[in-house]
């Protein structure tokens, strides 16, 4: 068997690098071992990573349900917290999309040219994990281990909002001792959708059960996203049926080594 | 089952079936309840919309210049809408010099009198119909049985709806939510009412069924004096129509009668007929999954001794003009009715088109019924929200609607038109959490609170909980507690060494 050893020197691609992390506010607080996988994977790869304290949100929830004025003052938060910075990586397909496909939108609807300017800059810098590792660190094998059978469900926003691609399946196929089974119907949206879940919680769940019993008819021992809010949603049904399939974020996997394996 | 099913209360009897009513049909989150229970529905819905979606991948991905074509549709039909008022008198200028009288409706009541008027004057008891989406929307049909005129679908899911007392719930396939021994039941019990009988002992073979329909419709195209159509295209520069048809039917009313009146919406000219390629391109290979459908239809005008020789055309505004008045919303003007919205949405797959209490339903009702109808009614209101924002409907639309975009904008819209008036618990919601997200000391405010919560849960997941709003998420899925520490928290504790 092929040991994967931590990066070495050559391997630190990151090396001068100074990135912020937007943890997002539903990782910040519901799942914090998200964000901490992401600073242990750019701390390995050389990132100087900062967290700007003054972040929260992308602001989607209120802008995604119709309230702009309120999705508005996220927008100014996410500029006053990232302006200046040339990375900002966030673990979430979904979050980077809203701010890349949104903030400019409400600024220019509030009649506000100078915030989207600045939101339109904020938004070239913003990255999802996935993108800001093959894009620019330039690497596909993270130096990672994770000796599991997973199965990849690409989350509606990441793949058509954010346009990821298929990224994130590359540096899930470059861990050592992971063995990646095809999810059937893998681009079907898992149902979460936001407050979709509670203002149509009937079609929401007929699509998260649907999502799941194709995940557990994978045999794999995890079902592996790029955004936890679907991770929430589609493992909020596997663990109600007892089904033993996990749900883990690309991030968590990405950070495992084999050190910390032993 | 539908209300119509019911004993007859009107005082004359019917001449036609009749049909199931939009009204009544409560906001979709409570419409899809009930269709979320129709198993057999289900199963029909998956298997359809999942055979279709294929053939459209398939298809579209052997054209070389797919993503060029949808640009140039978009672009085609974007300069369309901005010239509206000049290529709409351009196209009533070539029709008339062809011979073609042309009317002009500003709603569907005005539209119907038009059609029912035409048909009075010339004594005409019964029409045939190509099935047309417009005449859905104005509901032509029952005005007309009002009139005291049959109006006969002759498509042969549009007839499986009309003799099953139904209401369409797709665009192509409005009997999409009925299986084959379904339509040999409603075949074998209505027929005989309505002409021509179904064959005895008739199975639930597709051919069987075509052919007892094919018989039924028969008698009808042959005594018809009249024809009643819709339009995919009208080509501004010639006057021509068009129609893009799969069964044969639409060339049948088209040709037989005398008198064929085609009632089409404002936005569906093109300028050239140079322009024609591109559609034709792209709506049968995104519609039916077909390289080309059957049967095209183009007419320009009266030719004497060929086909009908009385041509009306009503172009009817409904709504279009507001819609077209609004900058983001406009984009749903392009819609050119081929349905891969609608079989590529997870949410039409389960719901199934009645949810959407619109013959237009699925990505495209959700973003045309609530611009075409406006926001008062509760139903309207709900259908911008009847979407995840997945956006698969934004990639297979061949005339590339941005669907998200304007669901998240007629979001925008039904929120500040009901809280104009007085504020909502869910602005209050809203307002809450704005204030936690518009700075990182307020949320770490809010983080003191889910820390707690983390402490007295422990981990352990949450289940089935009778609480207002949580039991929306819990009724079927568990949730795992918060933690009791945040990251943020844990940032300041190891990288910042507080």
């Amino acid at each position: 068997m092929t040991v994967t050893t931590q990066p070495t020197h050559r391997e630190r691609p990151g090396e001068g690098l100074t990135v912020a992390l937007f943890a997002t506010c539903i990782t910040d607080t519901m799942k914090p071992s998200i964000p901490k996988a992401v600073v242990q994977i750019l701390e390995r790869l050389g990132c100087r990573v900062e967290f700007p304290r003054k972040q929260t949100c992308c602001g989607q929830i209120m802008t995604n349900t119709g309230y702009f004025d309120e999705g508005l003052s996220t927008v100014k938060n996410y500029v006053d917290a990232f302006g200046g910075y040339d990375h900002v990586i966030a673990p979430s397909g979904s979050c980077v999309g809203s701010v890349r496909h949104q903030h400019e939108m409400l600024a220019d609807r509030a009649g506000d040219a100078a915030l989207a300017r600045e939101a339109s800059q904020t938004a070239a810098a913003t990255r999802d994990l996935s993108e800001f590792l093959i894009d620019v660190l330039g690497v596909e094998d993270v130096g990672a281990w994770f000796p599991h059978k997973v199965t990849y469900h690409p989350t509606c926003h990441s793949a058509r909002i954010a346009k990821v691609g298929d990224k994130p399946l590359r540096l899930l196929r470059a861990v050592g001792g992971i063995e990646v089974i095809d999810l059937p119907e893998a681009e079907q949206c898992c149902g979460f959708g936001g407050t979709f879940s509670l203002k149509n919680p009937d079609v929401s769940i007929a699509m998260a059960s649907d999502k799941a019993r194709n995940a557990f008819s994978t045999g794999a021992e995890y079902l592996v996203a790029g955004d936890h809010a679907c991770l929430m949603n589609i493992g909020g049904v596997l663990h109600r049926g007892r089904t033993g399939v996990r749900t883990i974020h690309l991030a968590e996997i990405l950070a495992s080594t084999q050190e910390e394996t032993r | 089952m539908t209300a119509s099913d019911k004993t007859l209360t009107a005082d004359k009897p019917r001449l036609t079936p009749k049909p199931g009513t939009w009204l009544g049909i409560p906001p979709f989150p409570e419409a899809v309840k009930t269709e979320l229970q129709l198993s057999q529905q289900r199963k029909n819905l998956s298997h359809a919309t999942h055979v279709i979606r294929e053939k459209r991948v398939l298809r579209a991905s052997e054209v070389e210049n797919w993503e060029e074509l949808r640009t140039a549709a978009e672009q085609i039909k974007d300069r369309v809408g901005r010239h509206l008022d000049k290529y709409l008198v351009q196209a009533e200028e070539a029709m008339t010099a062809a011979g073609v009288t042309v009317h002009w409706a500003r709603d569907g009541e005005e539209a119907n009198r038009i059609v029912s008027d035409i048909a009075k004057a010339k004594q005409i008891e019964e029409i045939v119909k190509i099935k047309s989406m417009v005449t859905q929307e104005t509901d032509l049909n029952e005005h007309l049985e009002a009139e005291g005129i049959a109006a006969w679908e002759t498509d042969l899911a549009e007839l499986i709806v009309q003799l099953g007392h139904d209401l369409p719930s797709h665009i192509l396939v409005p009997a999409i939510h009925r299986n084959r021994t379904e339509v040999r039941d409603i075949f074998t019990e209505e027929m005989g009412r309505y002409g021509a009988p179904a064959p005895e002992g008739l199975s639930n073979e597709p051919t069987e069924l075509t052919n007892a329909a094919r018989a039924h419709l028969r008698e009808k195209f042959l005594r018809a004096k009249m024809a009643v159509s819709g339009g995919n295209f009208i080509v501004a520069e010639t006057g021509t129509l068009v129609i893009v048809e799969s069964e044969g039917n639409g060339r049948m009313c088209l040709t037989l009668p005398e008198t064929l009146v085609s009632v089409v919406g404002i936005e569906k000219i093109v300028p050239t007929l140079d322009d024609l390629e591109v559609f034709l391109k792209l709506l049968p290979r995104s519609s039916t999954g077909e390289r080309m459908n059957p049967y095209t239809s183009m007419w320009t005008g009266v030719r004497p001794g060929d086909g009908p020789q009385d041509l009306h055309v009503v172009l009817l505004d409904n709504g279009r003009s507001d819609v077209l008045a609004d900058p983001v919303g406009r984009a749903a003007l392009r819609c050119i009715r081929c349905s891969a919205c609608l079989n590529i949405c997870p949410v039409y797959e389960r719901a199934g088109g009645h949810a959407y209490g619109s013959p237009y339903p699925g990505p495209i009702g959700a973003i045309l019924n609530p611009q075409l109808r406006g926001l008062d009614s509760k139903v309207d209101q709900a259908l911008p929200f009847a979407s995840t924002l997945c956006g698969a409907c934004n990639e297979v639309c061949p005339v590339k609607i941005p669907f998200t975009d304007i669901l998240v904008h007629l979001r925008n819209k039904v929120v500040e038109h009901k809280t104009a008036k007085r504020p909502t618990i869910e602005q209050g919601l809203m307002k809450s959490t704005t204030w936690a997200m518009s700075s990182g000391s307020h949320l770490e405010k809010v983080h003191w609170g889910s820390r707690m919560a983390g402490r007295v849960f422990r981990e352990r997941w949450l289940g089935p909980m009778p609480m207002p709003l949580a039991s929306r998420w819990l009724q079927a899925r568990d949730a795992e507690p918060p933690p009791s520490e945040t990251f943020r928290a844990w940032w300041r504790t190891h990288r910042e060494g507080k």
